[in-house]
């Protein structure tokens, strides 16, 4: 009995070592790991600061005004004043196409019977694409500010 | 002890009992029974100590764990920190950034690094200097190499590197040269909001790290704020919008020059919760080149919150408003404003003749200087003081800036009629801008006290009541149409889309050598916009401004002051979100457009 008793408290001791021995490893690597995923972090968050930076920069009032200016061929953007505000009333709205759905859904049909196969492209024609509403012609043609 | 002494059987009680034939055992009985219950005593005294102690001991046990569980629950969970940092720097910026009102970055924090020389580990010195010396043009050959072979076994060659330039001083592949971790403060935007941001630069200087210190503007007035590591990377947001100070730096910069003016301040205020919303001062500087010199002519001088100069006739609307809160006067009453008024000083008269009389009304619209010294007369100069001091005008404004909290307004004595009089048009009383912005503000806002503050508020103020609501409306219509009446003097303010109030003033430049320039303004105009439901307050000033176009070169502030002021609210109104005023008949004038 003693004997027995022995034994299996050696083994006991055996055990609890070995658990000691592998959770204090355990441990010690994901100290290691957590290190590591400190220094990511650490290099995210730099980069995040950097981008940040760098996007106030190129987003700069004054670039931004440059950027207008040498563009303005293109993109016409004008400086927010407070003549571009209007009321609904002044809007001039494109006058809406009488449209007659039963004579759409015929010529579709007949749109449709018309594309060959062959040519392997699903689509309309140009004459018979849908058109697109045209805004109303521009009245006041901005000019470059100074 | 006193026990011992004690005998059990005392013989003189014994010879006693036994003389009266009574038993001395009983004696001897009691006593003992005295001894046993002292005893009982003595240890019960004991347990109790012991019991305390140990109470005592469990109590300190526990309140220590107490103390440390509290302190772990209240401590703001530790920062990861960059590995292999053995410098214990945090992993967010140690300075926090710096945002406008709507998140836009105006300061951050950006990973540099430096760049020292250590002689003593240099393998060939000359070889490094003429290296250095080809990376940064800035730096002499000569004199490097002199250095690298002296005694000294340090030097700091460069505060902030590149990365092309780090990885060029790399490739020199030189032993000696070292490069250290450095925070550097950024500034985005340049020169827009300067003034506000003041600058920073370097404290103590080591090599692993160096500490950023703000110099000027809210990087110096919220220093510890901004170092505070509790913050955990969180922003110092501002009341500026970034948007509004470009347009209104643009604006004002165009003005200055088309005005030939040596200098030009505008500052642009919520009228109820007292927000700068763009303050600027030129010529301005760039905060991340921060210019040395100081001096009231410099970059660096902040002429809105900083400078103090006599701003004219803008004081009129102090001078009646006082006259209406007291009582004396309707904005209908008729005032005699014949001149030249004089008592011992200079004569008073007005810049034109206005006739003989006006109304309390007119006397603003025409900005008469006889009719207010009129009115400061009745007022009397320590009522007068006293209004003046409850506006906030002759104290330090409470803005956030370093250079705002120092400078003090100056005043003559108004004890003197003389000095009254003058200072009623607002002659003899200097202040900046700024404290004009807010008196304005505090005037119109439904008559209630306004601070300017540089942080983002979410709620208006409720200062103490200056002027009654009926006065303060009495005085908006006034300002109005100094604006809207053709014989104002700020009718070039006249916008199609909004509607602007405002006082012009034009004061004489002091001479430092005596008296006045003749030929030098500032030219000053506050307005209010839109003025039937003021929403802000801007005050434009102009240093020596001169409209040339004309046959005789203009300097009063409704040439000069009022279309600069005009123009900057124009452009930052619609930014303002300001619903602009559209006539129904109005042509077709809808354009696309975009910001």
């Amino acid at each position: 009995m003693k004997v027995f008793l022995y034994v299996v408290s050696l083994i006991g001791v055996l055990g609890l070592a070995y658990w000691a021995y592998q959770t204090g490893y355990e441990t010690r690597a994901t100290l290691r790991q957590v290190q590591k995923l400190e220094r990511d972090l650490g290099g995210a968050y730099e980069e995040l600061s950097l981008l940040q930076a760098e996007w106030a920069y190129l987003n700069r009032p004054d670039r931004l005004r440059e950027l207008t200016v040498m563009n303005f061929e293109r993109l016409e953007l004008m400086e927010l004043a407070p003549e571009q505000f209007g009321i609904v009333g002044q809007v001039a709205y494109p006058v809406p196409v009488e449209e007659d759905p039963a004579r759409d859904l015929s010529e579709l049909s007949e749109t449709l019977r018309d594309i060959e196969p062959t040519q392997g492209t699903l689509g309309w024609q140009s004459e018979d694409a849908p058109q697109i509403l045209q805004p109303a012609e521009r009245l006041y043609e901005p000019e470059l500010l100074p | 002890m006193t026990d011992r002494r004690t005998p059990l059987r005392p013989l003189s009680r014994i010879l006693d009992a036994r003389a009266h034939g009574a038993d001395p055992s009983v004696i001897e009985e009691t006593e003992r029974g005295r001894r046993k219950e002292d005893h009982h005593t003595k240890l019960r005294r004991r347990a109790e100590t012991r019991l305390l102690v140990v109470a005592f001991a469990f109590l300190a046990g526990f309140a220590t764990i107490g103390l440390r569980t509290a302190t772990v629950a209240l401590s703001p969970p530790e920062e990861p920190k960059i590995a292999g940092d053995t410098s214990g720097a945090s992993l967010v910026a140690t300075r926090a950034d710096i945002h406008d009102r709507n998140g836009r970055v105006l300061a951050k924090n950006l990973m540099t690094n430096a760049l020292y020389a250590q002689p003593r580990d240099m393998v060939d010195p000359a070889a490094a200097a003429a290296g250095l010396a080809r990376i940064f043009p800035d730096l002499k050959a000569a004199e490097w190499e002199e250095k690298f072979t002296s005694e000294r076994s340090f030097f700091w060659v460069k505060r902030n590197l590149s990365p092309e330039q780090m990885q060029a001083v790399h490739d020199l592949g030189e032993p000696g040269l070292l490069f250290g971790p450095r925070e550097m403060r950024l500034y985005p935007n340049g020169p827009i909001a300067a003034h506000i941001l003041g600058g920073a630069g370097y404290g103590r200087e080591g090599v692993a790290a160096a500490e950023v210190v703000g110099r000027a503007g809210v990087e110096a007035a919220f220093d510890d704020y901004l170092r505070d590591p509790a913050l955990g990377g969180a922003p110092l947001t501002l009341s500026i919008d970034l948007g509004i100070q470009a347009a209104t730096e643009r604006v004002l910069a165009g003005g200055m020059a088309l005005m030939n003016a040596k200098g030009a301040a505008a500052v642009l205020m919520d009228v109820h919760s007292g927000e700068v919303i763009a303050l600027a001062s030129l010529p301005d500087f760039d905060p991340n080149d921060r210019p040395q010199e100081s001096g009231a002519e410099g970059q660096s001088f902040n002429r809105v919150a900083q400078g103090v100069y006599e701003l004219g006739s803008t004081f009129k609307l102090f001078t009646i408003a006082q006259a209406l809160e007291l009582g004396l006067k309707t904005p209908k009453d008729i005032i005699d404003i014949r001149g030249p008024l004089r008592d011992g000083g200079r004569p008073i008269n007005d810049f034109h003749d206005l006739g003989k009389q006006l109304s309390v009304h007119n006397v603003l619209v025409r900005s008469s200087n006889v009719g207010t010294a009129r009115l400061a007369m009745e007022i009397g100069g320590t009522r007068q003081k006293a209004f003046l001091d409850e506006l906030g005008l002759l104290k330090p404004t409470p803005l956030e800036l370093p250079a705002a909290r120092v400078v003090r307004p100056q005043i003559q004595d108004p004890d003197r009629l003389i000095n009254s009089m003058t200072i009623s048009y607002g002659h003899g009383v200097s202040t900046s801008p700024l404290h004009v912005a807010a008196a304005y503000a505090s005037l119109t806002n439904g008559g209630t006290l306004v601070t300017p503050t540089l942080l983002k508020q979410n709620q208006s103020q409720f200062g103490p009541r200056v002027v009654s609501p009926a006065v303060s409306a009495q005085l908006r219509a006034m300002l109005r149409d100094v604006v809207a009446e053709d014989i104002g003097t700020a009718s070039l303010a006249r916008l199609s889309h909004y509607p602007v109030g405002g006082k012009t003033g034009t004061a004489d430049k002091p001479n430092p050598e005596g008296g006045y320039y003749e030929d030098k303004v500032i030219a000053t105009f506050a307005s209010v916009f839109p003025v039937n439901d003021p929403q802000y307050v801007l005050v434009v000033t102009l240093d020596e401004p001169e409209d040339s176009t004309g046959l005789e070169a203009r300097r009063t502030a409704g040439w000069t002051a009022v279309p600069v002021a005009g123009e900057i609210i124009r452009r930052v109104a619609p930014l303002l979100g300001l619903r602009p005023e559209i006539r129904q008949n109005a042509a077709l004038a809808v354009v696309p457009g975009s910001n």
